[in-house]
């Protein structure tokens, strides 16, 4: 039977209609405007309002700046859960990002004049610098995420990861084959290349993309292009191979470099939090 | 009752017993009560009816009667022995006289007298050929008796009903045999055979035991090879042997000469028959396949029902009666199930060339209901594909979107929804009660069994559907019998996937009609062709020649198969000349598509290549099926980091199994399709869901209820885009919370295999998986919202595949 009218359909038309506008500049950069407004609002009351005796987080406007900044860090660092939550509702984690970073950005200016420029070796410049770590390598991801997309589909040429893998195999078993006939010190190049960890290299193989240990290289460098006829066919299928890895490995590179801030950002952010928690309850404490 | 059981050949049964040896024969439809004789099971009482093979059921009836058939084997069971007096080898070659009088001739020349004649002699005697050259080739055979006289052939089964589909699977799924048998289907459904037969040939073309043709139709057939048309042009297909079963046509001069009367002139039609099944020769009854019911089941019901009715005088209410009491119980007045038939039958157009029978039939899959006035029966945008027709009343339609108060109506006996019936696009307009009105809806399945069963019924859609998508494009103003010539000199044309309907620089004049489909606009520019625009069913175009009598400035050939409405240009400008307002309408478009095509080719001087990028773009997405798709996931691959976090969030959106491949799927400047529902206008997952467990939902969306999916997994064959999965409903992961602060449970996201598969009751069912666009889910769907950076976006293909949107540049 006919149905009534849909609640829905206005929604997804609007939806189906849409342009592919980024995390950045959603919404006409909203919630850079929004940000900026409150940075300039809290360096202009910073500058105009006669803090007593001088501008401290104990005062009546660094309180206001101190409840702002906590505020906003506790709310920031919600978007991992709202990340893994999906739940019900018009809400859009693309416009979550948006806020996250831009707002997280004017926690620059506020955080810093709460502290009124009074660092010292206690646990409230602690918690200052720690929110510092986290925007910096959160301006690398913002970076990382706006550049490197590309760079990613790119070189992934419309395959996933299983595929590349897979590509991988087959060129192993027809080297496995091919390598047959070679010399003992060639075979064993091969053996080597074929035996070796794909993935080995570690963190710093992953990031830089550089294997000087990469036996696929090697024995590309010493079974000559130019020699008998297996010499040559294993010559083109290591040629192969070296692609096929240098694919992989920047496949690898790219997802590390989008994914290597997080281990500082998310751990800072923790320590951030109970850092927070400590500047909170020891200022109210000594009070 | 004195009676004469009179047989041409030398059995009972003949239908039955030219099946193949040991097919299987089935007993639907199941809900159907088998009333011969009142049979219960053991009771040995009526006659005995229920699915077996062809040898138990010939059997069983020749106990029933009393007759010894050494080629079938003695049924062991006990029976109900009938004294019917047969007499077979008696072919009735003349009948004479009437009611309470007829004579009979037999072919040996003896002439037996009766008061009354019932014929349950089918429709097998007139096999249909094919129409094309060579049909008369002796190795052409309407019948298989027994697969295993076949061995080592090359067979072309024509014909996707019952019988084809059933020859072709005896003859192909015994290896040993070793024939190599294909079924031509001219599209892509089995809308004829029944659903298990469907099934089953679907599954054996999977495993490699046949081939099904799809969208081909034979062409010639020349010695030892048939010539076929494709979607994509002829094909040469070897045989050694071709089967046709398409169908039959009743002995119809025979039966015409006793007297009776058919309900048209058209081959397929049958007798005209009252609801006691009587000719209008009175005492003549006709009950069965010639009465226009296929169905062994229904055919017995018929026969009892005649009998009881000749002993009795009073007509027997026919076994599906209570079945169609509840199809009519919501319509007003309390009235009988005849009531409410002859109704729908004398006002419905379309239902006129329909036996009473075939009524009952399309009833039972229908329907029926009434509304008061000013109640909606659709909605503007709604999704729907079903189509409706009027029995009493009349229906407003309203044409203009702004202003409800502006309406066309529609009259008792026609039928509206045939748009969104044919393009499968969403409702054009908002349709109410104009006052009382009683309607029948008819599925999409059900309509085009009509449309296929009945030409007058076609024809009637066809002329219809052709003049309201004329009215409906160019506005109001026009009343059909200002276009009623058009209309009768418009031609519809199937066009293949990427057939040109105008080439650039021709001189034909023509307009055309998008009806199924969407078409693609191109033009040459240096040397290469660049693309324009795409045109979505229901659109008008090849309008600039005609008006301006120039030459076609652009090509314009189908994206995907597609229908067209042929318009002589002629006669478009004559009702020009009559109608200002209507050549505005049509000026106003051309000028609004000249400049957007203007605005393009401009982009050449401007951007390098931009239009280059833009043409490529429009075909990649064309070939990925979006020329067919309304709702469809893409991914700017500029902004996707690749942290799946949209199919995570399908994962957790719904039972924790994720309905989208992020990573799989083509790309194309940027731009990804991944594999993931594009919710088809004609979704091909439809095609044959036995348990019809695919609908389209209220926001457009196809969707599958696991609650009535069987896990046969036809859907996922058909479907050409590989997005439904068959996996077992997976268990209940732990909380989010657990999973944050304890870390029990695999987390966010389809969990992997081996988690499921351990945690997991034993023996859950696989069930077809696959997108529902977040039916119910407030907010939309969950892969858009759950994008970090916006690249995940669900768009409209035909709203999407446009310049601006395809070169817009996002910022990085």
């Amino acid at each position: 039977m006919a149905s009534a009218a849909n609640k829905r359909f206005k929604q997804d038309e609007e939806r189906r209609n849409a342009d592919h506008i980024s995390f950045l500049k959603y919404r006409g950069y909203r919630w850079l405007w929004i940000a900026l407004l409150l940075s300039i609002v809290s360096g202009l009351g910073y500058w105009l309002i006669d803090q007593e005796p001088r501008p401290n987080g104990g005062t009546w406007y660094g309180y206001t700046l101190g409840t702002i900044g906590v505020l906003l860090i506790v709310w920031l660092s919600l978007l991992g859960i709202r990340k893994r939550k999906i739940s019900e509702g018009t809400w859009s984690l693309k416009a979550w990002t948006s806020a996250h970073i831009y707002l997280g950005l004017s926690l620059i200016v506020v955080g810093t004049l709460h502290t009124g420029f009074q660092i010292g070796w206690n646990v409230h410049t602690l918690a200052y610098f720690l929110m510092l770590i986290v925007i910096i390598t959160g301006i690398y991801g913002v970076v990382v995420y706006a550049k490197l997309p590309k760079t990613l589909s790119a070189n992934r040429k419309e395959m996933t990861r299983a595929d590349m893998l897979e590509e991988l195999s087959v060129t192993d078993r027809q080297l496995d084959s091919a390598a047959q006939p070679l010399d003992r010190a060639e075979c064993d190049l091969v053996i080597g290349a074929l035996g070796q960890d794909v993935f080995s290299g570690g963190a710093f193989g992953r990031l830089t993309g550089a294997y000087p240990g990469c036996k696929t290289a090697r024995a590309l460098s010493n079974i000559s292009e130019t020699g008998s006829d297996a010499q040559q066919s294993v010559h083109t299928l290591l040629t192969k191979r070296a692609a096929q890895l240098g694919q992989i490995r920047r496949h690898l590179r790219n997802k590390a470099l989008l994914e290597v801030w997080l281990f500082i950002h998310i751990p800072a952010t923790i320590a951030l939090l109970a850092a927070l928690l400590a500047h909170v309850v020891s200022v109210f404490f000594y009070w | 009752m004195s009676h004469v059981l009179l047989e041409k050949t030398d059995h009972l049964s003949d239908t039955i017993f030219k099946y193949q040896k040991g097919k299987h024969v089935m007993a639907t439809p199941s809900d159907l009560q088998l009333r011969a004789g009142g049979y219960e099971e053991g009771g040995l009482e009526g006659m005995e009816f229920e699915e077996g093979t062809r040898e138990r059921i010939l059997g069983i009836w020749n106990k029933h009667c009393g007759i010894e058939d050494s080629r079938m084997p003695t049924y062991e069971g006990d029976v109900q022995g009938f004294e019917v007096n047969t007499k077979l080898n008696a072919e009735v070659t003349k009948v004479e006289g009437e009611k309470g009088n007829f004579t009979l001739t037999l072919k040996s020349g003896e002439t037996i007298r009766t008061e009354t004649i019932v014929l349950a002699i089918g429709t097998q005697g007139n096999p249909n050929k094919l129409r094309c050259p060579g049909a008369d080739h002796p190795n052409i055979t309407p019948q298989l008796d027994d697969p295993e006289d076949h061995v080592d052939k090359n067979v072309i089964v024509v014909g996707t009903g019952d019988a084809g589909i059933e020859n072709a699977m005896g003859l192909a799924t015994d290896p040993a045999l070793g024939n190599n048998v294909t079924i031509l289907n001219r599209g892509t459904d089995f809308a004829k055979a029944k659903i298990k037969n469907a099934t089953d040939l679907a599954s054996a073309d999977e495993e490699g035991h046949l081939k099904i043709a799809y969208r081909t139709s034979p062409a010639e057939v020349r010695d030892g090879e048939m010539v076929v048309e494709t979607e994509t042009g002829q094909e040469i297909i070897p045989f050694d042997m071709i089967i046709t079963r398409i169908g039959s046509q009743p002995s119809r001069k025979f039966i015409e000469s006793m007297g009776v009367e058919f309900t048209s002139e058209d081959r397929g039609a049958f007798p005209k028959l009252s609801a006691e099944f009587e000719t209008t020769n009175e005492g003549i009854f006709v009950i069965g396949a010639l009465a226009g019911y296929p169905l062994i089941k229904h055919c017995m019901n018929q026969g009892y029902d005649v009998v009881e009715y000749l002993a009795t005088g009073n007509a027997v209410k026919p076994a599906d009666e209570p079945l169609l009491e509840k199809v009519f119980a919501s319509l007003p007045g309390n009235e009988s199930v005849d009531h409410w038939l002859k109704v729908y039958q004398t006002q419905v157009g379309i239902f006129g060339g329909l036996s009473t029978l075939q009524m009952r039939e399309l009833m039972l899959d229908s329907i029926c209901s009434a509304f008061e006035p000013g109640e909606p029966i659709f909605r503007r945008d709604d999704p729907g594909s079903s189509l409706f027709a009027i029995a009493q009343g009349s229906v407003a339609v309203e044409v203009n979107p702004n202003n409800p108060s502006i309406t066309v109506p529609i009259g008792q006996g026609s039928i509206f929804g045939e748009v969104g019936l044919i393009s499968g696009r969403r409702r054009g307009a908002t349709i109410r009660a104009a006052e009382d009105v009683v309607v029948v809806e008819l599925s999409r399945k059900a309509a085009l069994k009509l449309i296929k069963s009945s030409p007058e019924a076609e024809a009637e859609v066809t002329r219809i559907s052709i003049e309201r998508q004329i009215l409906q494009i160019f506005g109001s103003g026009l009343t059909p019998d200002d276009i009623a010539p058009l209309v009768a000199s418009a031609e519809t044309q199937e066009i293949r996937a990427g057939e040109t309907v105008i080439t650039e620089g021709d001189d034909d004049k023509d307009l055309y009609i998008c009806r199924i489909g969407s078409m693609k606009v191109e033009k040459q520019m240096d040397g290469k062709p660049v693309f324009l625009s795409l045109i979505p069913a229901g659109n008008f175009f090849g309008e600039m020649a005609v008006i301006d009598g120039s030459k076609r400035t652009s090509t314009v050939s189908a994206s995907i198969k597609s229908e067209v409405i042929r318009l002589p240009g002629e006669g478009f400008l004559q009702l020009l000349d009559k109608k200002p307002q209507l050549r505005d309408r049509a000026l106003e478009v051309m000028a609004e598509r000249r400049r957007s095509n203007e605005e393009i080719e401009n982009q050449n001087s401007k951007a390098d290549n931009a239009l280059g990028d833009f043409s490529g773009t429009a075909a990649f997405l064309f070939d990925q099926g979006m020329g067919e798709a309304t709702d469809a996931l893409l991914i700017d691959e500029r902004l996707c980091i690749g942290c799946d976090n949209c199919e995570k969030a399908c994962a957790d959106s719904h039972d924790g199994l994720s309905r989208l491949d992020r990573e799989a799927g083509k790309s194309f400047a940027y731009l990804h399709v991944p594999t993931s529902c594009r919710h088809c206008e004609h979704p091909h997952c439809m095609t044959d869901c036995p348990p019809n467990a695919i609908q389209r939902g209220s926001d457009g969306e196809v969707s599958i209820n696991t609650e009535t999916c069987i896990g046969c997994g036809n859907c996922k064959t058909y479907c050409p885009y590989g997005v439904i999965n068959m996996e077992p409903v997976p268990p209940e992961k732990p909380n989010l919370l657990k999973w944050l602060m304890f870390g029990s449970g695999p987390g966010p996201g389809q969990a992997s295999y081996s988690w499921r598969k351990e945690n997991s009751e034993p023996n859950v069912a696989k069930k077809a998986v696959k997108c529902d666009m977040c039916a119910g889910i407030d907010g939309g769907p969950s892969c858009v919202r759950a994008c970090p950076t916006g690249a995940a976006i669900r768009v409209a293909p035909d709203k999407f595949i446009n310049f601006a949107k395809l070169t817009e540049d996002v910022e990085d």
